[in-house]
């Protein structure tokens, strides 16, 4: 029988000999993975269920990375119980502040996620890792509690879109465009409960942070999962920087059935800019100059990776930010933070007006470091929104790619990175 | 067993962050985030909804984020049931694995605002009391089901770990 990816993965993680879209399955975890505000409930209940011991202290990740360093006095309450969890239990992967990351961007940065494997977070940007070809899905703190339990989760197989990208893209245009395009094109549900599966020879040359913020999205268009073929750029990625990540590099099969198959020319693609308040509001960033912004926000587990921040510092370099505007850059691990010092990317962040912060979720949610007032509007490389969703209810989020949110620091209103 | 309550409309794509704001989320108490439950649509929502009362929605309705808040801050504020024309798969799932009913119903945008409802939570089906219409559930798979007779995931994690 001829299978996708997905299929394969999920089938992989059974003790099944077929399965097809529409099964229930009762699969394997590799990885669980909770944070500050959803793990303290799978804790909860993981303890209200008396179990002892945690099915592998190997396969669980704790991050507290969204309110973190703790904003307020209840944040703090709240990442103790992931400490103190952490501890009783000999948690193998839990970061404490100081080591910690966006979760999305440590987990593969620490190799601790690749190709062939099944994984779980309660967090709804776990879909990010399928950028390594594995099957990885966001669930509510409850499934994370089973999975503590019995290191099992329940799936439902789901049918797979295949997205193919041809042609060569444009200057300035990254992965986080061909994703806000592509869900401009299917909408917020436009791919509900189905993974999607991204591919073509756009995909195939696209570096891994871009592949990471591309598949991190798919729960944007309300997909179950993102995932990309592995290939030699997975391989070099899991095996660079000292990670040793061992794989099973799955292709989809040739006669392998999908619902709906969606091709698009990415030349006719321009940078792109998600309106408020869905990301499926998304045109060329042409179409939007004449917005004026009170913050640019370049940052987040959709975009707060090196190569983003290296080409924020590329459009900001000898550049200053617009006088009335709040520029904010939040790298998202302490390992890309340590880089962007050594590369001098920092520098140009700060003399360009910026902030540079330490790791954190931080503003992307409305938890801290950037919080919109009544009325304000940002540009920001995260990835939702949604009214209210950065502060205010009466506040507006615009998405884009980094060099769009720098290019507009300097404007003060939303601009091509040409136009720098 | 049957409920009734009153009727309370939502458009498409209501999502989580609408559904209980992230800066209400550094705590799980499901009183305090019954207090803020749809705020950021409504911001009295939480106090003019009665024990009882049904919320409906459109289509894809709790997109967005994971948080099992939105779950807690929806029973927090005393509401029965969610129906909706779709529903997004986390909160799909996160309502099955806690226990708040939902119901797929396609053509829940006959009701109306303020309508009386009587729903019959094992059957799936939805009387519209004030317009004397009936409307029947998408059933849920067998599956699902199972989960939910057990008393909810956990549950039936246990027993299926003992069996």
């Amino acid at each position: 029988m001829a299978y996708t990816i997905t299929e394969k993965i999920l089938l992989a993680h059974t003790n099944k000999k077929s399965i097809a879209p529409g099964d229930f399955i009762y699969a394997k975890i590799d990885m669980a993975l909770g944070n500050d505000i959803t793990a303290p409930i799978a804790i909860k209940e993981f303890e209200s269920t008396g179990t002892k011991n945690v099915f592998d202290r190997k396969k669980i990740a704790l991050v507290p990375d969204h309110f973190t360093p703790a904003k307020d006095k209840k944040s703090a309450d709240q990442a103790k119980i992931l400490q103190r969890f952490a501890i009783k239990h000999r948690i193998e992967n839990y970061f404490e502040v100081g080591e910690m990351g966006i979760e999305h961007a440590l987990l593969p940065e620490k190799g601790l996620v690749g190709p062939g494997d099944l994984i779980i977070g309660a967090d709804s940007h776990t879909c990010t890792y399928g950028a390594l070809g594995a099957f990885s899905t966001g669930v509510g703190s409850t499934d994370l509690a089973a999975g503590f339990i019995n290191g099992h989760v329940w799936l439902k197989v789901p049918e797979t879109i295949k997205f193919v990208y041809h042609g060569k893209l444009g200057k300035w245009v990254s992965g986080k465009d061909l994703i806000l395009h592509t869900i401009g094109d299917i909408g917020v549900d436009g791919a509900l409960y189905k993974a999607m599966e991204l591919t073509g020879e756009v995909i195939r040359s696209l570096c891994m942070d871009d592949r990471l913020a591309m598949c991190n999205m798919a729960i944007e268009a309300g997909g179950k999962s993102g995932i990309i073929e592995p290939d030699e750029i997975t391989r070099r990625y899991i095996r660079g920087e000292g990670r040793r990540v061992k794989g099973e590099f799955y292709k989809s099969d040739k006669d392998a059935k999908y619902c709906e198959i969606r091709e698009y020319d990415v030349k006719k693609i321009e940078p792109q800019v998600s309106a408020p308040h869905l990301p499926s509001n998304a045109g060329p960033v042409t179409k939007f100059k004449s917005i004026k912004i009170d913050q640019s926000v370049i940052g987040s587990c959709t975009n707060g990776r090196i190569s983003d921040l290296r080409i924020a510092a590329k459009v900001l370099k000898g550049k200053k930010k617009d006088p009335r505007v709040r520029l904010i850059i939040i790298p998202a691990t302490q390992k890309i933070y340590l880089q962007a010092i050594k590369e001098g990317l920092a520098e140009v962040f700060l003399k360009a007006g910026g902030v540079f912060s330490t790791p954190s979720c931080g503003p992307c949610l409305g938890g801290h470091l950037g919080i919109l007032a009544k009325g304000e509007r940002a540009i920001a490389t995260t990835n939702r929104n949604f009214r209210g969703r950065m502060g205010h209810p009466d506040s507006e989020v615009y998405l884009s790619n980094p060099a769009v949110a720098a290019a507009s620091a300097v404007k003060g209103r939303i601009a091509h990175p040409e136009e720098i | 067993m049957k409920i009734k309550g009153k009727a309370w409309k939502f458009g498409n794509d209501v999502n989580t962050d609408e559904i209980i704001p992230a800066r209400f989320l550094n705590t799980h108490d499901p009183k305090e985030l019954g207090a803020h439950c749809m705020e950021d649509i409504d911001a009295d929502f939480s106090k003019k909804v009665s024990k009882g009362d049904i919320i409906v929605g459109g289509k894809n309705f709790g997109c967005g984020s994971s948080r099992e808040h939105a779950q807690i801050s929806i029973k927090g504020a005393g509401v029965s049931c969610v129906i909706a024309q779709s529903f997004a798969r986390i909160f799909y799932r996160n309502a099955i694995n806690v226990g708040l009913s939902i119901f797929e119903i396609k053509d829940a945008q006959g009701i109306s605002q303020d309508d009386y409802l009587e729903v019959d939570l094992d059957k799936g089906v939805v009387v519209d009391l004030s317009e004397n219409k009936s409307y029947k559930a998408q059933p849920l798979p067998k599956f699902i089901q199972e989960i939910i007779k057990t008393g909810g995931l956990l549950k039936w994690v246990k027993k299926r770990k003992r069996g």
